[in-house]
């Protein structure tokens, strides 16, 4: 027993452990990874080093055309070591150019499915406008694109993914996520400074998974799937997902459910993990 | 920040690119470009400041021990220590020979 456990974990490859462009060439089929605004054509930052920070030559975004499961692909990944995966100008503009070439492509006769790997807490500050209009460019691509295709969303961890972008996490076709992830509106620093430390404690780790969590999302059924932290595992995710193809509806077609179901939240009673979930599921 | 600029001799331009690290916390990034032949040309966008002499002593006993090709080589730091830095410099080196 104790034997075949060591031979799983040494089969396994984690993927949270990889940075953004590794990421994109593992769930691209081999051999067909071609990086679009590559670091090379220096598409930086013009806001981040009038205020001091040294900026990353791909902006923290990589876009990877290539193949999953022998069909087009745009895989679209956002660096969270990189400025907490912040969007700005820059790294917006490339996550929704490419989301709608991928459109484009579809009406063109080349179905192209998009992945985006979202690591991000949302908007970066020093370009907050720029970045917040960006966004919204992301959002509406996500919508343009989904009619067409797939968008699979994946919040693998460690960053999670929070403010903005987790709008468009729940405006994809299928969202994923693991054990590491988090997917929140606001970050739990944020909340703590809002409602203060005896009803959110950010450094209360259990708490905070407990509520945000990969695991707990997916109970809530505010996610399609719970994977492992295997590359393997998460490719085949993707395929089974991208066979099946659009879903019948999507998640963010269904508010007027989920808006019924959070009006009766009694707001006066501390959430707690098994709460929010029976809030979810109507148990 | 702030940016700096060093030159140093070297070979034949390199044949290829490479990139390695990312502009996290501790790290670094290292862009590899073929230069002007003769030329190790070394761009250095880093967080600390008043870090100059720092580098020309790392990038002098590192290129002591070896002849580079000509290269252009741009740096974004995030307050990696030397030892980060010499890392990610060989890694690239090294990418560069077998990439």
């Amino acid at each position: 027993m104790a034997d075949q456990n060591i031979q799983r974990l040494l089969a396994q490859r984690s993927f949270t452990e990889l940075g953004a462009r590794q990421r994109a060439r593992a769930l691209l089929d081999a051999g067909s990874f071609r990086e679009l605004l590559d670091p090379f054509a220096r598409l930086m930052s013009p806001w981040l080093p009038r205020q001091g920070i040294v900026p990353q030559a791909d902006d923290g975004v990589v876009v990877a055309k290539g193949l999953i499961d022998g069909a087009p692909a745009v895989v679209i990944a956002i660096e969270g070591a990189f400025q907490g995966g912040s969007l700005g100008e820059v790294g917006g503009a490339k996550i929704a150019g490419a989301l709608e070439l991928a459109a484009e492509d579809n009406r063109n006769g080349t179905p192209t499915r998009a992945v985006l790997l979202l690591e991000t807490g949302g908007v970066r500050l020093q370009e907050a406008n720029l970045g917040l209009a960006a966004i919204a460019e992301i959002q509406a691509a996500i919508v343009e694109l989904r009619q067409y295709q797939p968008v699979i969303g994946l919040v693998a961890g460690p960053v999670g993914c929070f403010g903005g972008m987790s709008i468009a996490a729940g405006l994809c076709s299928y969202l994923l996520v693991t054990r590491e992830a988090r997917l929140g509106l606001n970050g739990p620093q944020v909340i703590e400074q809002e409602a203060g430390i005896d009803e959110y404690d950010s450094r209360d780790r259990p708490f905070i998974w407990g509520l945000t969590g990969g695991e707990q999302r997916h109970a809530s059924g505010l996610v399609d799937g719970y994977v492992s932290d295997d590359v393997e595992a998460i490719r085949s995710e993707l395929h089974g997902l991208f066979a099946k193809g659009k879903p019948a509806q999507e998640r963010s077609r269904r508010h007027a459910w989920f808006l019924q179901r959070l009006r009766a939240v009694d707001t006066a009673v501390q959430a707690d993990a098994a709460a929010v979930r029976s809030a979810y599921q109507g148990a | 920040m702030e940016t700096l600029s060093f030159q140093f001799p070297a070979g034949q331009p390199a044949k290829g690119r490479a990139l390695v690290g990312c502009v996290g916390s501790g790290d670094l990034e290292v862009l590899f470009e073929p230069g002007q032949a003769g030329t190790l040309a070394i761009e250095v966008v880093t967080s600390v400041n008043g870090s100059a002499p720092r580098w020309q002593l790392l990038f002098e006993r590192m290129f002591r021990e070896q002849q580079l090709p000509a290269l252009n080589i741009a740096i974004h730091d995030f307050g990696a220590t030397p030892g980060v830095v010499r890392l990610r410099l060989e890694q690239g080196l090294e990418e560069l020979n077998h990439g």
